[in-house]
């Protein structure tokens, strides 16, 4: 065997070792398509059924999985400076232990925009259920649909399904853009 | 006018509106690639239909899973009954939902504050 192919090979290895380590069911990169969401959402499905996971439980995270995808193929930019990064490509990444799954992402977002979504977080974080209901029928009734098709409801939904804080990170790629992440967790009962 | 019949899948609703039978119902899963697409020819029927409804049209809502993308287009169905309702006629929405999901009944509950249309909710 090649040098090279035995390093890759032992890299394959320790890749391995992390996801189970961080108990990673599922790992993703690259673009987010709608077959995409179709396959890791049934996936996800026939897993937890063999689980024998609650209904309830399998439907947020059924839910927690189609918002967050489709926030990457809607919302993720074009980071043309840097080679590996394309628009509606991302990050997905599902893991799960004993007392919740949880699901992160992570995609290239212009700099520009951080300071709105950063307020839009904050915002539906430090909103109580009743209070992220109101906004959610507000949105629904005045909001409009994107070009993308994003009704602007996918935070708050998430939010509200899991009843945990959404939490995020903006990790500078350079200076027009970063890297977004936002993890989701489910707790299963 | 001709019936719309689509049988639903994965990831797209089945839809059933015939004016004829006095028959409507959207269910099962709504999330579609391109949401407004597939439920524009929904509310170009349903003004259609408005023109001239049944003295009373009941809509039948059964959906297992619906994104947030749905949502938005969902009202907009409601808001067409709704227009219906205020033009005077009879209509009711059912609203089932499976027993044990919190949620969909919760999104019923929703629906049925925001427009002005009889709902009824169903567990089943």
């Amino acid at each position: 065997m090649f040098k090279d192919s035995k390093g890759f090979l032992e890299f394959v290895y320790e890749f391995y070792k992390t996801m189970k380590a961080h108990e990673i069911s599922l790992v993703y990169e690259g673009e987010i398509t709608h077959q995409i969401t179709k396959a890791f959402t049934s996936l996800a499905e026939s897993n937890m059924a063999k689980e024998e996971e609650s209904g309830s439980v399998q439907r947020k995270v059924f839910h927690v999985m189609v918002e967050c995808l489709q926030n990457i193929s809607k919302h993720a930019d074009e980071a043309t400076d840097n080679d590996f990064l394309y628009s509606g490509r991302g990050i997905f990444m599902v893991s799960k232990n004993q007392s919740e799954y949880t699901v992160t992402t992570g995609n290239a977002i212009d700099n520009s925009k951080i300071p709105e979504m950063r307020e839009m977080l904050e915002r539906i974080n430090s909103m109580s259920k009743e209070e992220l209901n109101e906004l959610y029928k507000k949105q629904i009734k005045e909001g409009r649909l994107s070009e993308k098709g994003g009704a602007g409801l996918g935070f708050i939904d998430i939010k509200r399904k899991t009843g945990r804080p959404l939490e995020y990170h903006f990790l500078p790629i350079n200076e027009n853009i970063s890297f977004f992440l936002l993890t989701s967790s489910i707790p299963r009962e | 006018m001709e019936a719309i019949k689509i049988k639903g899948t994965e990831d797209t609703p089945t839809v059933i509106f015939d004016a004829a039978e006095n028959y409507f119902e959207i269910s099962g899963r709504s999330l579609p690639e391109d949401v407004t697409s597939f439920y524009s020819p929904l509310l170009s029927w349903l003004s259609e239909y408005a023109k001239q409804p049944s003295p009373k049209t009941v809509f039948n809502f059964k959906l297992e899973y619906f994104n947030t993308a749905s949502s938005k287009l969902i009202l907009d169905v409601l808001m067409k009954l709704e227009e219906i309702a205020r033009a005077g006629h009879d209509v009711l929405v059912k609203w089932h939902y499976p027993e044990d999901d919190e949620d969909m009944q919760e999104a019923g509950n929703e629906y049925a504050d925001i427009v002005e249309v009889p709902f009824e909710l169903i567990p089943y």
